[in-house]
């Protein structure tokens, strides 16, 4: 089980364990990651699961499909090192990933 | 003083509401009552990746049971709610305990509309709409079985992809001339029609079913043009119905669905509802409507619980809707109902592309199909009423959050 940063929208920062084969979403729900909304249960359909991967990591991780390219487009404040958390699978080559979760996701939730 | 509250209904609506309330500072007696007896789970992979047996049961939940143990909810799961006494405040479960309430919450969402034909009652007559159900229809999926599905529209088309893609032999059949068609564009049918049709599943319109046959269990269809369809495993998806029972027993006003106000408030006081099982005011579109959708369920579920707890909150959402059927993600935003303009952005031949309505040069809805860029700037357009160009619009070079 890769232990994973995940940085709150307040600033909390929480190292979890996070289960081989679930998605970076299902970890941060499971473990109640606050701003992880979530709202389409991971069928990349509502863009409320967005974060913001470090930099150092990012290029490391699969690249996004363009579904998700689409709609993080019009999330709330896209950076390059944007994603969609449900489509980020983890594996044991995430140990020590940081993920900084943004204030707000789209449509204020 | 508000100290005991209690929530009818385990699904999405249920598990929000529990969720708002102890975030809210919710501190008294929070009851749970389901009628499943599994912890709060999402439905909408029960047709996809559940069904494929893609995703495990753990998968689905959305909290683990530890969480409902550290918010002090008390899970009655496995227990229906039997009556609801409102002048006592009071509410009997199967099996006869009783719970006496400050506020309740009702997240008793939809039930399957059941066939009622000559033979409907067979074994072997499968609806799909909770874990127990996918069992049974999952046993069914082998390479080879015939897999007939009754209902061309969301349950039954998700149905019959998955079925296609584990191998069945799969034959839809569909009353009206057209499939999704109380849904999408006709444009958006044909689409997907063809899609399917691709994948060699077979789609038949403009059929009735008139009787199952079968001995001991169903075995065959027949419609009202004399066609037979055999079937290893039979589907039905022909819609969903309110669950209005408790509800309206207890005297609660109904009518297709419980009816709410913006708050949520049910016709007595004391009693919300929230989700599927609602028939409640859209701000936005000007209307009553009763919605089958999760970002619904979650959102009413989130309002009610806020005025439960006297934080005077409007339910205000444009809402959104998306199915997955083979690689395609159809999403829809917006009602339709009323327009007077249709455009289509883009060509189905590029398997990407979006239908807009319009009503007096409003933006009203789109369906966007593969097409998440569309879909995201229709949110925020509609719930602006913004006022597209319909020259930009209609081209789909200029993206759509700048056809302005």
């Amino acid at each position: 089980m890769p232990k994973i940063v995940f940085i709150e929208p307040l600033g909390v920062r929480r190292e979890i364990d996070a289960a081989l084969g679930i998605t970076l979403m299902e970890a941060a729900r499971q473990h109640g990651v606050a701003g992880v909304v979530a709202r389409c249960g991971g069928a990349c359909a509502c863009a409320t699961c967005h974060v913001y991967i470090a930099p150092a990591w990012f290029g490391k991780l699969e690249p996004r499909e363009d579904m998700e390219e689409g709609m993080l487009e019009t999330a709330w404040e896209p950076r390059a090192t944007s994603r969609l958390s449900c489509q980020v699978h983890i594996t044991a080559a995430m140990e020590g990933l940081e993920v900084t979760v943004p204030e707000q996701q789209s449509q204020g939730e | 003083m508000i100290s005991t509250i209690l929530i009818i209904g385990g699904g999405q609506a249920g598990a929000q509401a529990v969720d708002t309330l102890r975030r809210g500072g919710f501190s008294g007696r929070l009851v749970l009552i389901g009628d499943e007896p599994q912890l709060p789970y999402q439905r909408p992979p029960l047709s996809k990746k559940y069904l494929a047996g893609e995703l495990n049961e753990d998968r689905l939940l959305f909290r683990h049971r530890s969480f409902y143990d550290e918010h002090r909810v008390e899970l009655k799961l496995g227990v229906p709610a039997a009556r609801i006494d409102p002048a006592a405040r009071r509410v009997t479960l199967e099996g006869g305990e009783e719970l006496a309430y400050d506020r309740l919450l009702l997240c008793v969402g939809a039930k399957s509309r059941e066939l009622s034909c000559p033979g409907a009652d067979l074994p072997g007559v499968h609806y799909l709409r909770a874990i127990a159900d996918v069992a049974a229809i999952r046993a069914g999926l082998k390479p080879g079985a015939r897999a007939l599905i009754i209902g061309g529209g969301y349950i039954g088309l998700e149905t019959a992809a998955t079925a296609r893609a584990m191998g069945c032999a799969v034959t839809v059949l569909e009353m009206a001339d057209r499939v999704m068609n109380r849904v999408v564009a006709s444009s958006v049918s044909e689409y997907f029609a063809h899609e399917h049709r691709a994948q060699g599943v077979k789609i038949i319109c403009n059929t009735r079913v008139v009787r199952l046959e079968g001995a001991g269990r169903v075995e065959r269809v027949v419609c009202a043009d004399g066609s037979t369809h055999e079937a290893d495993l039979l589907v039905v998806g022909v819609g969903a119905v309110a669950n209005t029972e408790l509800a309206s027993a207890a005297g609660l006003h109904c009518d297709n669905g419980i009816v709410v106000d913006e708050y949520c408030r049910s016709s007595d006081a004391a009693i919300y509802a929230a989700g599927d099982c609602t028939n409640h005011p859209s701000i936005r579109f000007e209307m009553r409507v009763r919605l089958e959708s999760v970002d619904n369920a979650f959102e009413q579920a989130k309002t009610a619980a806020l005025n439960i707890l006297e934080r005077a909150t409007v339910h205000d959402r444009v809402p959104w809707f998306w199915s997955d059927q083979f690689d395609n993600k159809l999403l829809i935003v917006g009602l339709s109902q009323g327009f007077d303009q249709q455009v289509m952005r883009g060509d189905p031949a590029t398997r990407s592309f979006s239908v807009c309505y319009l009503k007096g040069g409003e933006l009203l809805a789109v369906e966007a199909i593969n097409h998440a860029k569309d879909y995201m700037a229709a949110r925020k357009l509609i719930a602006e009423r913004a006022r597209p160009d319909l020259n930009k619009l209609a081209d789909p070079q200029i993206a759509l959050k700048e056809a302005i």
